[in-house]
């Protein structure tokens, strides 16, 4: 995907510690307007990145430009963007008024126009009401969207988010991402959003970035990412439970392996198909199992192992030839451990990965 | 796009300013001061520093003067009594504390409010209450004990002691605090687990929380012992050094040389002895504590 | 065990019930004056008694006339309670030629200990804020230099100090001890704020970089006023600390600036006249007034202040 007029781009971004490489040589374009998620697990370099983007780490080398212009060593304030973080990083001394003016006043703006952009802000967000308090006397969902009404006066085409749900309970989490994503479609600025939790990134973003040890591994929409994880990490990371792994090799359009010779009739391969070891992915929920399976392409005869009741789901775990899968089945099926069952999949869902490369075939 | 890096040397420009009376102070006094009276012990300097080097005539002198050895071997009395006892009791009386007790706070106030006063304060305290008239022994005898003798501040055998239960008694309360933080540092599970498991308390103590504590141990001895080193203002109220010379200690010694016995070289290689065993004793430590990692 | 069996064919009946109304039940019986009690609060009131007994001989000595401490026992209260010890010690005690007593101490002790702990403090604070969260290149190396030194013999560093001193004209001035107080209070204060303004969120720091805010701003609008608490930590421990110094300013200042401990020494140690031991506690205790004063307003931060001070140190 080429982007004509970014509005955030980055360049051979390189950033070490010491001798520990955090950032290694990253690229990274975003379109303008456009809802960019961050995701990875911890120490995987996506803060440090929103950091660098932010002006608050110092690269050892590359460049960033936000809206065309090189902000490389930019101070953080002059870049044009505004931050929301974690802890909401509110002043405590300070009322949510004062919060929100304090970006304005240390630029230098009139006092009326402050005012307007303060209410304006307060407007948005509803918080008005809550002007003259002082942090500690918010709640943590209140004290999220003052740091978002932060971000929000200081009138910026970039929102920069670093895991900003993370401090919330899971039912404000659920209710403040819907507000985030309402609030992008207003404002329709350009949002970086980090997080580590996938449901978070499937549903906000326009498009993900998975990153791993410093490098963005696959950057593209989140349908893509499921459908299409472009190397074994993401398949591992994306999906819940994740996927299963089937290890074998690949010759003629065969994938041979303990539990049998699987034929990949209708596999999408991404470039001629090769030989040699592989790896077969293929997630849970789509495994069918019992009647369904029979018209599956690939079946298989296993023993009930385990049963992870969810309510909405079941998650059972069989064992064939050795082999471990988990499937999800429907939370009224009726299953005991020790109990035949019958799965199959269709090898158009399922993903083959290089066994030493961990690339997508 | 082409615009200069900025030169490192102004990024974070006002931190740098901000931080010079810390550098000046590191640099010039600290590491220059230091590097200045070693170098100067090796020279000759009376009434002012002068640069006439003789070696090391300073230490052979300073180890051949009787007052020198003295004071060596007080400090080293003074010095292992204080950090045994001061350890024993303020452990004691952290654990004793941590029963959780009522009026701890009382009791902790009592503890340590001498640490509060100055050495000056503590040793003319106890000057009074170890005279021989007066105090103690005066009031043995007026109960009709007419033998008894108690009076360490005069007698040259046994002073350092009269100085050590007046350096004992500033003392302990903050070692007291320091064990009391590090008991309640320990995880309350252990305490619930050698419940269950059935473990006497006092084997609790020696086997478990006592190695537990090992790093709030190393701390305080660190603490106790370089302030140990710095032991004057206690003597010069308390004794005086006397009688005669019977409680002299090192850095009375530096003090009396470089500002009244205008022999500045034997000054300067007497604290640069002090600051030899102050290394013997931080190296290794810093060394154990901070060895390999790069946090201070 | 054996006692069921001999019980009446009737009794056995209503027995049948019994294992779960007899036995123990509700709270655990305690004792109040267990043996480990006793241990624990006699060992303290005992050693509270040993820890209290200088201050209460200082007080009672200080309230005797002379002909009454002549008589003997030092812990006897005062059969006549006087307070001229206290007058004279205060103003008529005599070091040397000078006889206005302690007062000048006094007050030269506040002229020394204001301006030091203003300076030490202002100074160290700033230092632990860049080092906290400027972190400049080399700024390690010169912190850990300032932490060692702190283990340095006081003695070592005498000396060059004076030639640096004497070098600015301020040897023998009040301002060249506030000078040396500032230095070596430095090592533990900048440890002290390192480590608090270390254990602030560092996100606030970044939220007020994006705001604009820059050196100065974050110190003085951000930092300083979540911080009041280990200000006062450091007050406390500062203004103790150079209240009770000895060695600088006997060293630093002249005899007509002598801070109060040195002249308290000058008082109580000086070879001439009688000796008046009431007058001598009277002083003793009016040079301890001002830590104790402290240290019994400031209570848990004291404590707070020799714990943060000492265990990082």
């Amino acid at each position: 995907m080429h982007i004509t007029d970014p509005s955030i781009s980055i360049r051979n971004l390189k950033l070490s510690f010491g001798a520990v490489e955090v950032l290694k040589d990253l690229d990274l374009d975003v379109a303008q307007g456009e809802f960019v998620v961050l995701l990875g697990s911890s120490g995987c370099g996506k803060s440090t990145l929103l950091n660098c983007i932010a002006g608050l780490l110092d690269v050892s080398d590359g460049q960033i430009f936000i809206g065309g212009r090189n902000v490389t060593w930019e101070e953080p304030s002059r870049r044009g963007i505004g931050m929301v973080f974690q802890s909401y990083a509110l002043y405590p001394q300070m009322t949510v008024e004062a919060n929100l003016s304090f970006g304005l006043k240390n630029a230098g703006l009139p006092r009326d126009e402050i005012a307007r952009k303060v209410a304006e802000a307060a407007r948005i967000l509803q918080i008005e009401p809550l002007l003259k308090r002082k942090p500690a006397a918010l709640s943590g969902g209140q004290r999220q969207r003052v740091a978002i009404g932060r971000a929000l006066v200081r009138d910026v085409d970039v929102f920069l988010f670093d895991e900003p749900l993370s401090n919330l309970d899971a039912k404000l989490r659920a209710g403040l991402r819907v507000e985030i994503k309402q609030l992008h479609q207003t404002l329709s600025n350009t949002m970086i959003y980090v997080t580590h939790d996938q449901v978070e990134a499937m549903t906000l973003a326009d498009r993900i970035a998975i990153m791993k040890g410093g490098q963005v591994l696959q950057f593209d929409t989140p349908h893509e990412i499921y459908a299409r994880p472009s190397c074994l990490y993401v398949a591992e990371f994306i999906g819940s439970p994740s996927m299963n792994f089937i290890d074998g090799a690949v010759a003629e359009g065969i994938f041979a392996a303990p539990v049998g010779d699987i034929a990949l009739e209708g596999y999408d391969f991404a470039g001629p198909p090769g030989t040699g070891p592989a790896r077969l992915g293929i997630r849970p929920e789509h495994i069918a199992s019992g009647p369904e399976a029979e018209a599956m392409p690939v079946r298989l005869e296993t023993v009930v192992e385990l049963v992870e009741p969810l309510g909405s789901d079941t998650l059972v775990r069989v064992g064939v030839q050795g082999q471990s899968l988990w499937v999800r089945m429907d939370g009224q099926a009726v299953v005991q451990p020790g109990q035949a069952l019958q799965v199959g999949f269709a090898p158009a869902r399922a993903h083959l990965f290089d066994k030493a490369t961990e690339a997508r075939l | 796009m082409a615009h200069a890096r900025p030169n490192p040397l102004f990024r974070n420009l006002m931190a740098k300013l901000a931080a010079i009376p810390m550098i000046l102070t590191a640099m010039v006094v600290f590491v220059g001061g230091t590097a200045w009276t070693v170098t100067y012990s090796f020279t000759n300097s009376k009434l002012l520093p002068r640069e006439k080097f003789v070696g090391l005539q300073q230490y052979e002198r300073l180890w051949e003067t009787e007052r020198w050895m003295v004071s060596i071997e007080n400090l080293m009395i003074y010095g292992i009594c204080s950090m045994v006892l001061s350890l024993l009791i303020g452990f004691v009386l952290a654990a004793l504390m941590d029963q959780k007790i009522r009026f701890e706070n009382t009791f902790r106030t009592i503890i340590l409010y001498p640490f509060a006063l100055s050495f000056i304060v503590t040793g003319l305290v106890w000057q009074w209450i170890l005279n021989p008239e007066f105090g103690i022994q005066g009031i043995v005898r007026g109960m009709g004990w007419v033998g008894f003798t108690f009076d360490p501040l005069y007698n040259a055998q046994i002073v350092i002691f009269g100085i050590l239960i007046a350096g004992l008694w500033q003392g302990t309360g903050l070692v007291m605090v320091l064990m009391l933080a590090g008991l309640r540092g320990i995880d309350q599970e252990i305490w619930k687990a050698a419940r269950v498991d059935g473990i006497p308390m006092w084997k609790t103590y020696l086997f478990i929380v006592i190695p537990m504590m090992r790093p709030v141990f190393i701390t305080t001895l660190v603490i106790i012992a370089s302030g140990i080193v710095k032991l004057y203002d206690l003597v010069v109220a308390q004794t005086s050094g006397g009688p005669g010379i019977a409680s002299e200690v090192p850095a009375k010694y530096v003090y009396d040389y470089m500002f009244s016995g205008q022999n500045l070289g034997q000054g300067f290689a007497a604290s640069t002895m002090m600051l030899l065993a102050v290394l013997i004793v931080v190296i290794p430590w810093a060394y154990l504590e901070f060895g390999g990692k790069k946090r201070v | 065990m054996s006692e069921p069996a001999s019980l009446s064919a009737t009794a056995a009946g209503a027995d049948a019930v019994a294992p779960a109304l007899s036995g123990p039940r509700g709270p655990r019986p305690r004792k109040r004056l267990s043996r480990a009690n006793i241990i624990v609060y006699g060992t303290l009131i005992v050693v509270s008694l040993y820890y209290l007994l200088p201050l209460y001989v200082m007080v009672v000595t200080s309230l005797k006339g002379m002909p009454e401490i002549r008589l003997g026992n030092i812990f006897a209260p005062p059969m006549e309670i006087t307070f001229e010890p206290w007058v004279k010690a205060w103003s008529e005690a005599c070091t040397g030629l000078n006889c206005d007593g302690l007062s000048r101490g006094f007050w030269n002790s506040v002229r020394i200990t204001v301006p030091s702990v203003v300076l030490s403090i202002a100074i160290a604070s700033v230092n632990g804020y860049a080092l906290a969260n400027w972190r400049f290149k080399g700024a390690d190396v010169f912190f850990t230099i300032l932490i060692f030194g702190a283990f340095i013999p006081y003695q070592v560093m005498l000396y060059p100090i004076v030639i640096l001193l004497r070098e600015m004209g301020l040897y023998g001035t009040l301002g060249g001890l506030v000078i040396v107080h500032s230095i070596f209070g430095m090592p533990i204060l900048t440890l002290l704020f390192r480590n608090y303004f270390t254990s602030l969120p560092e996100e606030l720091f970044k939220a007020a970089r994006v705001d604009g805010a820059g050196f100065w701003g974050i110190y003085f609008r951000i930092m300083l006023p979540m911080s009041l608490p280990i200000f006062v930590v450091a007050m406390i421990l500062q203004v103790t600390g150079i209240w009770n110094d000895f060695l600088f300013g006997v060293v630093y200042t002249k005899p007509d600036i002598y801070p109060m401990t040195v002249q308290l020494n000058n008082i109580v140690n000086s070879v001439q006249g009688v000796k008046e031991y009431n007058v001598n506690m009277a002083a003793t205790l009016l040079t301890g007034l001002v830590p104790l004063v402290i240290y019994f307003v400031s209570g848990k931060l004291f404590v707070r202040g020799i714990a943060a001070g000492a265990v990082k140190g």
